[in-house]
């Protein structure tokens, strides 16, 4: 059952062919006898989850339909859900519950879904491998010795492993597609404001997106129809109609031109990676698409160009944990409100994040501002500019999503600069706020590699429909990884 | 050598919303601590912020009524620092790019000259909390009900020189506002207050002085004090050989003195950037064609009209174009009564304001309607009552107890002045005072008075006086 793709679930519990209720518990049980390998969970609602499957099974009795009626999945533990432990990964939210539903946490509710619980992921969603959690490093089914991604590492890891049917992950600049690519799944990081951020712990507004791990671009289609539409509650939500995504990916793919940045197949890409990307676009080839080189000009300032950005944005939306509210505080005497709050923030966040709270600090402040932020700004817009550009002449584009397959835990912490390199790829289509989408497209050494394809603003229907097409002619995504088979 | 003092001020408006800026939590003042804060005001995690268009609209007719330049685009920015009192860390503000800017408004000085004073900007923002640091032992407690109230916050040129002429300025300010029905203008509840920036040069000096910075000034009075001393502090200071340094300082009414702000604030580098959680605000001409369509007529030429209208003079206009409600009133009364236009201010502006204060109420709240009043005014006019008994009649209808046609009835203040009624009055005394009419028939003219006094003393004062006197001296031949 643990293999099946959330559209079979979906499938097979509309049918009545097995009970919510078998199919939660199945999974919880995964979850109970797995997880101590992984650490992809941070929080377990098995409770909750049995009364949902319960209440699923019933509106299935009734001949009620939902897309996702009790299909069990897991939330990146950034979704805000009601009444349960909410803890970014951090130890400054580690008591945190939220008093609230995000916004996509209500709306897969309404589309049936059972919750499993909260997965693991870097801590406020900074980094790259899941090392940065609070609540210990997770661990990549494929080998455990590896990393599973980041951030979204724990829903990455959950789905892999078989311990949910799909799982929502955010991806600021590629923390859904990095470890969909490292743990052989499909990623999909939709047009930003599609999905709504109410609710989801903010990271860098203008560069967070919701998104989901699933192992087919079917599935991702089913969460992207119960995900995505307007909401009022957030202000950069697109108020643009939300299509049938499943109906999308089963029409013919029709003539496509894809474009292949020929600069991203360099030095800096491993050379066992970038021929399985080769493959695949060779497939892609075989499937009718007209493949071309596309020139991203300035696409190799987005790294720098990002990590301008996001701390900037990071270190004004942290700024709200001061442990006054809510949040860790401090068991020390304090000395005065600054003390008090050095203390409460000194001890709530891990380094990383305090490593971009104060580079954000730095770009933001007087003198630097116009040297750092609205240069980044300005970088950034010319990053959308060459996108729009090739957009023009070509439908997708199609190249590596992440510079190597998983590598092995504790690898790469001690070099900052050399984790933020793994979002190389990925970085560019969260500035200009584009919907990709990473998917298997070969293994390296035992572990998956990913193929990331970039479509214009909205193309969410078409992108999806090109991956569903490569995935019925390969069958990188149906593999499993023998020890949690 | 004399001395120039240089003042602009930072007025902040609370915008009359029912709601928050950014939240739908009730602005209501008065309600009890952290009872009106939603998610959005105590900056919980993953809560966004969508702003109420209601404050655009606002913000549009102050810039109307201050011949601002209404910006196409505004940018919301955060303005971060820590405080207790601030839930999310950073306020939202507006910085580079606010909502109204470059304008004028012209006041009125003491003299009757009319001075211009420049409008540089005026922004939307939302308010931080409260800090409350008395009853809590040596703990501070944190009311965050006051947080995302909408503001906007009104900066002027550094035009006015002196400290009078800047508490003119916010009365103008202020009886603007609420014109425009944008602002309650309440200071006490703190919905409208400023920050005064004052520095002094010597006279002829072109280069502005350094300048300190006044916070949280909530009274007119409290601000022409506060810049007054302000100056001599500063003017002493210069003199004795120091100099002034860029500082905010606050004023102590009981001493009448300004000192340094403690906090350190001073030090703070605010890292203003564009919120991304919002939007720009962009606004199309339609918008503006709106709201200007539905602009109310303006303190300056309500003034104007009130003196062309109904003829009166300067100072009746000014007083009853100081506030729109009180205008109102008077543009009701005068519509609804036959009485003369300047007899109907000097009731408004006399008796009735007196009885307001007297209960401080507002205008708004008097439980005399302008028609009761036109009634009254109306039984003056046709003589059936006279001044006094009006005065009496008023205080009646203020106590509620009926209308004036009622309330003559029931106290019988019915004027006598029917000529027979009359006429029988005044025989009656002369009957009884034959010395009196002999002495006047004497040519003592100086025992009429006496005589009126008696007819009205028979009449327990309802006899027309001027019927009584004409009735005396026919009869008297």
């Amino acid at each position: 059952m643990h293999r099946h793709t959330l559209a079979e679930s979906a499938a097979a519990l509309a049918a009545g062919s097995i009970s919510s209720l078998e199919l939660t518990r199945h999974y919880l049980d995964r979850i109970e006898r797995l997880d101590g390998r992984l650490n992809s969970y941070i929080t377990v609602t098995a409770e909750r989850a049995l009364e949902q499957a319960r209440e699923a099974d019933r509106r299935i009795a009734r001949g009620e339909k939902a897309p996702l009626l009790g299909v069990p999945i897991a939330h990146k533990d950034i979704f805000c859900t009601a009444g349960v432990r909410t803890t970014c990964g951090s130890r400054m939210l580690d008591g945190f519950v939220s008093p609230y539903d995000a916004t996509l946490v209500e709306r897969l509710e309404r589309a049936g879904a059972v919750m499993l619980g909260k997965t693991n992921m870097d801590e406020f969603a900074m980094g790259s491998s899941s090392e940065t959690s609070f609540f210990g490093p997770v661990r990549n089914p494929w080998n455990l010795d590896c990393v599973p991604g980041g951030s979204s590492g724990g829903s990455a890891a959950a789905v892999a492993a078989g311990l949910c049917a799909a799982a929502t992950g955010t991806d600021t600049g590629g923390s859904i597609r990095q470890p969909a690519a490292l743990a052989g799944l499909t990623g999909l990081k939709p047009t930003y404001g599609r999905i709504s951020r109410y609710g989801m712990i903010a990271f860098a507004s203008s560069l967070d997106h919701g998104g989901s791990l699933t192992r087919t671009a079917e599935d991702a289609a089913l969460m992207l129809g119960a995900m995505a539409g307007f909401d009022e509650r957030d202000s950069t939500s697109l108020d643009e109609p939300v299509p049938d995504y499943a109906a999308e990916i089963g029409k013919p793919l029709g003539a496509v031109t894809i474009g292949v940045p020929e600069g991203f197949f360099d030095d800096g890409l491993d050379a066992a990676n970038a021929s399985a990307v080769r493959d695949a676009i060779t497939v892609l080839e075989k499937l009718g698409a007209d493949c071309k080189p596309v020139e991203l000009p300035n696409i190799h300032l987005s790294v720098p160009t990002y990590y301008v950005v996001a701390p900037a944005e990071a270190s004004s939306n942290l700024a709200r944990y001061d442990g006054i509210r809510f949040g860790h505080r401090t068991s020390a005497p304090v000395a005065d409100l600054n003390d008090f709050y050095m203390r409460n923030r000194g001890e709530g966040f891990g380094d990383e994040v305090q490593r971009r709270i104060l580079t954000g600090t730095y770009v933001l402040s007087s003198g630097y501002y116009d040297a750092y932020y609205i240069k980044a700004q300005k970088a950034r817009r010319l990053i959308s500019r060459d996108y729009a550009e090739a957009f023009a002449k070509v439908d997708f584009i199609a190249g590596p999503t992440t510079p190597t397959p998983a590598f092995r835990l504790g690898q790469k912490t001690s070099d900052p600069v050399e984790m933020y390199l793994n979002d190389i790829y990925t970085i560019g289509a969260d500035l200009a706020g584009l919907p990709a989408i990473s998917i298997p497209c070969g293994f390296v050494g035992g572990l998956p590699v990913g193929l990331q394809l970039v479509g214009p603003h909205l193309s969410e229907g078409p992108l999806l429909r090109l991956a569903h097409h490569f995935q019925r002619a390969t069958d990188w995504h149906a593999r499993f990884p023998a020890e949690f088979d | 050598m004399s001395w120039e003092i240089v003042i602009g001020l930072e007025i902040h408006a609370q915008l009359a919303t029912t709601s928050k800026i950014f939240s739908g939590a009730a602005t209501r003042y008065g309600a009890a601590p952290n009872s009106q804060a939603s998610l959005v005001d105590l900056g919980y995690p993953g809560v966004l912020p969508v702003l109420n268009e209601g404050v655009v609209d606002m913000a549009i007719r102050f810039g109307l009524a201050t011949h601002c330049q209404i910006a196409r685009r505004s940018v919301f920015a955060r303005k971060n620092y820590f405080y207790p009192d601030l839930p999310k860390g950073y306020q939202i503000s507006q910085y580079e790019l606010p909502i109204v800017h470059s304008g004028h408004i012209e006041i009125v000085l003491d003299d009757g000259s009319v001075r211009r004073v420049g409008i540089t900007r005026a922004h939307l923002e939302e308010d931080a909390g409260k800090s409350l640091h008395e009853d809590f032992q040596g703990l501070s407690g944190i009311d965050l009900n006051r947080a995302g109230t909408p503001l906007l916050e009104i900066v002027s040129e550094p035009d006015l020189r002196s400290a009078r002429e800047a508490g003119t300025y916010m009365r103008a300010i202020h009886t603007l506002v609420r014109y425009l029905g944008i602002c309650d203008g309440n200071m006490q509840a703190g919905s409208f207050r400023c920050d005064a920036n004052v520095s002094v040069r010597r006279q002829g000096e072109a280069k502005l002085g350094t300048r300190a910075e006044i916070k949280n000034l909530n009274s007119f009075r409290f601000v022409e004090k506060a810049i007054e001393t302000e100056m001599r502090r500063q003017i002493e200071l210069i003199e004795d050989g120091g100099r002034v340094v860029q500082e905010t300082r606050l004023y102590d009414a009981d001493r009448d003195e300004t000192r340094p702000m403690r906090s350190k604030e001073e030090a703070n580098d605010y890292r203003y950037f564009p919120d991304p959680d919002l939007l720009p605000v962009v606004i199309a001409d339609e918008r503006i064609a709106r709201v200007e369509a539905a602009m109310p007529e303006l303190p300056h030429a309500k003034r104007e009209r009130l003196m062309q209208q109904y003829g009166l003079p300067a100072y009746d206009a000014d007083i009853l174009a100081s506030s729109r409600a009180l205008a109102d009133y008077y543009d009701a009364l005068a519509k609804a009564t036959k009485a003369k236009p300047k007899m109907a201010a000097n009731w408004v502006i006399g008796e009735l304001t007196a009885a307001l204060n007297r209960e401080n109420r507002e205008i708004e709240s008097s439980p005399v309607a302008p028609a009761d009043l036109g009634a009254l005014l109306d039984r003056i006019e046709d003589g059936s009552i006279s001044g006094k008994m009006a005065k009496e009649i008023f205080e009646a209808l203020w106590r509620g107890e009926g209308p004036v046609e009622k309330i003559i009835r029931e106290r019988g203040l019915e004027q006598i002045s029917d000529t027979a009624s009359i006429d029988a009055l005044v025989q009656k005394v002369l009957d009884a005072n034959a010395e009196q009419v002999a002495q006047y028939r004497g040519g003592k003219m100086q025992v009429l008075g006496f005589l009126v006094g008696q007819v009205m003393k028979a009449s327990q004062g309802k006899a027309n006086p001027k019927q009584v006197n004409e009735a005396l001296r026919r009869l008297l031949g």
